[in-house]
């Protein structure tokens, strides 16, 4: 069984919205999420009931709100299978977790000449923080090539690895869905000694994620894409990793003992966690990991799975050579993130004709402009699924490309 | 909510169907200035080919390369239509006129403006203080409809932009 989209559709308040009388066909998941009842209600409670600054308190609602930051901490760690709550360290997004591995692990332990693999799949989250790392140690990177059809092609894995200290990528990509072979990198980096990181800001919201399966020594995902809420984001760390880290910014929450002489940081996580944490966020988060979980995170997949296939399916069909969807064929290696190209009609162009439709599809390059040039192109209209998606999104979506190809017929 | 007439104009599709003065000029002597919309990656090249021996000088010749929509094809290939030949003055006050049709909306752009990447700013400071009144758009009026498109505004600038540019270049 899997999920009854009809029923999903109603705990989410913005997909009930009509513009100019006409529902809204919500295709931009994997931009951002759209929110469930249960996660807007969880946070407008803590802030109705609980509202109050965490660990430092001694009054009532002061230790309520520090039971509700973590206890969405909990929830976290039980939806990625970590070890412990220490391990899981609250940022303000993908960015800048991956942020704070480039700037503290990295900034502590490589320097000039350091090889640092990355993948052409990236998020320009997972590229930009090594660039300016580059910029300021000399570090090396280093690139997994994608083949056409956007796998990484992972041929010449072995010499990219030879002497790296770091390989950091994708375990989904923003662009083509490509789901990547986790654990096999995370050994192989390991095998070569060096640090692996996974990126998960696509994976966590659509695949049940174990990072302890994994084996990874960082994980990084943002919350606002697996229907929570934005602000908030995860890095998952081992503890060895974690206590190997310096503090990323310094200021309240994050210390033992300052002097005029200095500080001691505390323990993990909130040594990585300066000043007032966003805590109805963590609230937030917490709920949506709940919601999920109530799904079945394996019905997910499957829901997904299903919709790719028919997704896929059903455009090829109607029409043909007309368009190009980027990026792997086969639904079980892939997610629901379908980057397209129509005829000659500029993706921008698509795009505003799908909002006539109320058609939410995002054009351009995704933050993924080194993928963008192998692809040999600028731009892609990119529709992307999640729970609450069915058939008839994706045949209002077909039909949308349809009264473009009449619009734009030169 | 307005409809995709007012935004995709039959002279903007003419335009976009077949971009004037599209291609390259050796540079140099031409200069060759890009331009970036880093919001959707929409990449434009301007060259540009001014005459000194005149005074002001004037626009030789003016080529555009790149890809991007049709706001932004067409808003290029009408500009390089617009300016050759023209004075840099009258350039100047051409780019015054487009910008200040475009920009009150720009303006109004909630979480636009101060602190977002922009590529190839003009730089020529605070156009719709002083919109040129007598300043002739011609074609370039089909773009007004861009401003009922507020993300598209920047389609539209683009070329603009990334001629100020070339022009401080050119003359630098
Ligand atoms: C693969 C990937 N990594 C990182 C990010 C960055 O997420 P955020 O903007 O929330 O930091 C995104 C989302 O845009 C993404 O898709």
């Amino acid at each position: 069984m899997t999920l009854d989209v009809a029923s999903i559709k109603k705990d989410f308040p913005l997909l009930a919205r009509e513009i100019d009388g006409k529902r809204l066909v919500y295709l931009d998941s994997a931009n951002t999420s759209q929110k469930p009842q249960q996660v807007l209600d969880a946070m407008a409670t803590y802030y109705e009931n609980s509202n109050a600054n965490v660990h430092r308190g001694t009054y009532r609602i002061a230790e309520e709100a520090t039971h509700a930051l973590e206890g969405g901490r909990a929830k976290v760690r039980s939806f990625i299978n970590a070890p412990a709550d220490r391990n899981v360290v609250f940022s303000k997004n993908a960015t800048e977790a991956l942020n704070l591995v480039a700037r503290s692990w990295g900034a502590a332990h490589l320097s000039a000449g350091d090889p640092v693999v990355l993948s052409e799949l990236e998020h320009h989250a997972n590229i930009v923080p090594w660039h300016q790392l580059a910029a300021t140690t000399g570090i090396e990177l280093r690139w997994i090539p994608v083949t056409p059809d956007g796998q990484l092609d992972l041929t010449d894995l072995d010499r990219l690895l030879d002497g790296a200290k770091v390989l950091s990528f994708s375990a989904m990509s923003n662009v083509l869905g490509t789901l990547t072979p986790v654990e096999r990198l995370v050994a192989a980096a390991h095998d070569a000694g060096a640090l692996a990181i996974v990126d998960a800001s696509q994976h966590v919201p659509h695949v049940a994620t174990d990072v302890q399966a994994w084996g990874a020594d960082f994980v990084a995902f943002t919350g606002h894409k697996l229907c929570g809420p934005t602000g908030i984001g995860v890095l998952y760390g081992t503890d060895e990793v974690l206590e190997a880290t310096p503090p990323f910014l310094g200021g309240g929450e994050m210390i033992l003992d300052v002097t005029k002489d200095g500080f001691k940081h505390t323990e993990l996580p909130w040594k990585f966690e300066a000043g007032t944490p966003p805590i109805a966020e963590a609230v937030g988060l917490g709920a949506a990991c709940d919601y999920l979980t109530g799904l079945g995170m394996d019905a997910v997949r499957e829901h997904e799975v299903e919709l790719t296939a028919y997704t896929l399916r059903s455009l090829t069909e109607r029409f043909g050579d007309d368009i190009t969807i980027h990026g792997p064929v086969e639904p079980a290696i892939r997610g629901g993130v379908f980057s397209f190209s129509y005829r000659d009609i500029h993706p921008h162009d698509l795009t505003q004709v799908f909002d006539q439709h109320n058609v939410c599809v995002r054009a351009g390059h995704h933050c993924a402009k080194p993928l963008m040039r192998e692809l040999g192109v600028n731009a892609t209209a990119r529709a992307s699924l999640y729970v609450y998606n069915d058939t008839d999104d994706i045949d209002a979506m077909a039909d949308a490309i349809e009264a473009a190809g009449d619009f734009f017929a030169f | 909510m307005p409809g995709l007439e007012d935004l995709y104009r039959e002279i903007i599709l003419d335009h976009y169907r077949s971009p004037r003065n599209k291609g390259e000029l050796e540079s140099p002597p031409a200069t060759r200035t890009e331009g970036f919309n880093p919001l959707c990656g929409d990449e434009i090249v301007v060259y540009l080919e001014l005459d000194d021996s005149s005074e002001p000088p004037t626009v030789e010749d003016i080529k555009i390369g790149g890809q991007g929509c049709s706001i932004s094809q067409s808003s290029a290939s009408m500009m390089s239509a617009a300016v050759k030949g023209k004075t840099l003055a009258e350039v100047k006050d051409l780019t015054k006129a487009f910008k200040g049709m475009m920009s009150i909306h720009e303006q109004s752009l909630p979480g636009e403006g101060a602190g977002k990447e922009e590529e190839g700013d003009s730089g020529l400071g605070d156009l719709e203080a002083e919109i040129p009144e007598d300043v002739k758009l011609g074609d370039l009026e089909a773009l007004r409809g861009v401003v009922k498109f507020p993300v598209r505004i920047k389609c539209a600038t683009l070329s603009w932009n990334t001629l100020a540019q070339g022009i401080e270049d050119a003359t630098s």
